[in-house]
């Protein structure tokens, strides 16, 4: 693959930006990386934002929420655009839409599989334990094997 | 107190020792935590940070696993003080910049140090000499686990914790070792170890961090994913590169002692009569060239040369800590020659290099 920049060197350096639900490409060799200040993961996003406008015509923004502002603290979508970062919590509610296409492209999936806050781990290990009890009690019924299904029901409804 | 006198010496600090320690510098796990309904500080105004702060300063120094601590607002500390901590690695360039409504607590051994206000309302990171990854991440879920039932944190079970970045969210956790990698410098295999390292998604950065130069053969590798896989998973996958980058710099270093050996003893050599003899000299050099004595040293050409001493003169020579050590402000000619005045000084008993017959 060539650079998009020089068209002459192979391109070593792939940068990918997502706007809604559009991907746009740019291919860079290390040297013009270089020029174009890749190197630099901080400004990621603005990079992205000044290449993709040349060698890949930008399609207009998605009419989904043109000048949508976070109810909670006033961000708004430009601003993101703009900084890559979030105004604050609730952001990632209100700009929720197209952030997982987003995520595919920065991590490795896009569910959270870490640590969880102790309070909240609780509930959750409850929660599956419910999902596993839901899925033993359809198995159950399917099967027509009706007094387990009875005893899990109210097994579920214990938990719940 | 000031910062200063808090800090224990770099002569003592650089004794510190950990596994690995000939290529490892130090291990580093960082997480990113922000507290619910309040704005991420870049977008925050000054008094929503100064209620983070007061908010999060108090509930982080009762911490036990800190004490004794030392706890600042960054408005009041001076710009040497910040500068300081920036190359003692407490803190980063970007949190040396801000003032009001930031903060800092750091605990005496420096193997914690939370940054309160920096890109995210909670930046905590655990330190330790060597390759210690694991113990920098028991240390640091340790601390976060302590602060979790004093602060609200901005989490939900699909995005895990909410970070002011999109590139920080899930685990918010950044896994960084320093590496002494002279030998796959001096062999050129360096971009090769570099591409490697960049196509498993680690990145490369130089001593600084984000955006920073590769000085005295300094390399900070640090995973870029956060989301999706569970923290010992993420440590599990970058202790492998790690494991795998410190064995390429050990191969490294004895191919080049067995094919270019005269290379290798000639860089060595001149590094140590340039420091061991210079009436004036910039800190860049200094530190590419006590990178080769370092090598030097590793290499049983010094008798009298321990890795400490490499270390602290590193740390010594840096614009700041020499600034420190003088009561006038100096200029950059100044720092110079009072550096290579140092410099000599403290090598003027440590005998030169000597190749093996």
């Amino acid at each position: 693959m060539l650079c998009n920049a020089c068209k002459q060197n192979e391109a070593k350096v792939h940068l990918t930006k997502i706007v809604g639900d559009k991907m746009q490409k740019v291919d860079l060799c290390e040297d013009c990386s270089k020029d174009k200040g890749v190197d630099d993961p901080t400004s990621y996003s603005d990079l992205l934002m000044g290449l993709s406008a040349e060698p890949v015509p930008s399609e207009p923004e998605p009419a989904a929420e043109p000048g949508a502002k976070c109810p909670a603290c006033g961000y708004s979508q430009a601003d993101f655009k703009k900084a890559g970062r979030f105004g604050c919590s609730e952001c990632y509610d209100t700009f929720g839409e197209g952030l997982v296409v987003m995520l595919k492209t920065m991590h490795k999936g896009t569910r959270h599989t870490g640590k969880v806050p102790a309070a909240l781990h609780q509930s959750r290990v409850e929660a599956q334990k419910v999902k596993l009890l839901q899925k033993r009690l359809d198995k159950a019924i399917t099967e027509e094997n009706f007094e387990e299904a009875a005893q899990l029901r109210d097994e579920i409804k214990r938990l719940k | 107190m000031t910062i200063h006198e808090f800090l224990v010496p770099p002569a003592v600090a650089c004794q510190r020792a950990g596994p690995h320690d000939q290529i490892v510098m130090s291990s580093r796990v960082r997480l990113a935590r922000n507290l619910k309904k309040h704005p991420f500080p870049s977008w925050a105004k000054k008094p929503d940070r100064l209620r983070v702060l007061e908010a999060i300063q108090p509930a982080v120094e009762t911490l036990p696993q800190l004490a004794p601590h030392f706890a600042a607002a960054m408005d009041d500390l001076t710009p040497l003080d910040k500068q300081i901590l920036v190359e003692r690695h407490l803190i980063s360039r970007e949190h040396a910049a801000k003032g009001a409504g930031s903060g800092l607590v750091v605990n005496q051994e420096e193997t914690l140090c939370v940054m309160i206000n920096e890109e995210d309302h909670l930046r905590m990171q655990a330190l330790r000499p060597g390759l210690q990854i694991k113990a920098c991440w028991q240390a640091i879920d340790d601390l976060d686990s302590a602060l979790e039932p004093k602060l609200d944190f901005a989490f939900t079970p699909e995005l895990g914790y909410l970070t002011a970045c999109p590139t920080n969210l899930g685990t918010g956790i950044r896994v960084s070792a320093m590496l002494h990698l002279p030998g796959l410098v001096l062999a050129e295999e360096i971009t090769r170890i570099i591409n490697a390292a960049n196509k498993l998604n680690f990145a490369v950065r130089g001593l600084y961090g984000e955006g920073t130069e590769a000085l005295g053969n300094v390399f900070q590798v640090s995973n870029q994913m956060t989301l999706g896989e569970s923290e010992p998973q993420i440590i599990e996958r970058i202790s492998k590169a790690l494991n795998q980058i410190i064995e390429e710099e050990e191969n490294a270093r004895l191919l080049l002692m067995e094919k270019k050996s005269k290379i290798v003893f000639n860089h060595i050599g001149r590094a140590y009569g340039v420091l061991a003899n210079a009436h004036t000299i910039t800190s860049k050099e200094t530190m590419n060239l006590l990178s080769l004595l370092r090598l030097g040293g590793e290499l049983g050409l010094f008798t009298k040369l321990d890795r400490s001493l490499t270390d602290e003169m590193f740390l010594l020579t840096q614009p700041a800590h020499l600034q420190q050590q003088h009561t006038e402000k100096l200029g950059a000619e100044e720092r110079d020659i009072l550096r290579a005045t140092m410099l000599r000084t403290r090598l003027r008993d440590i005998p030169r290099p000597q190749a093996p017959e």
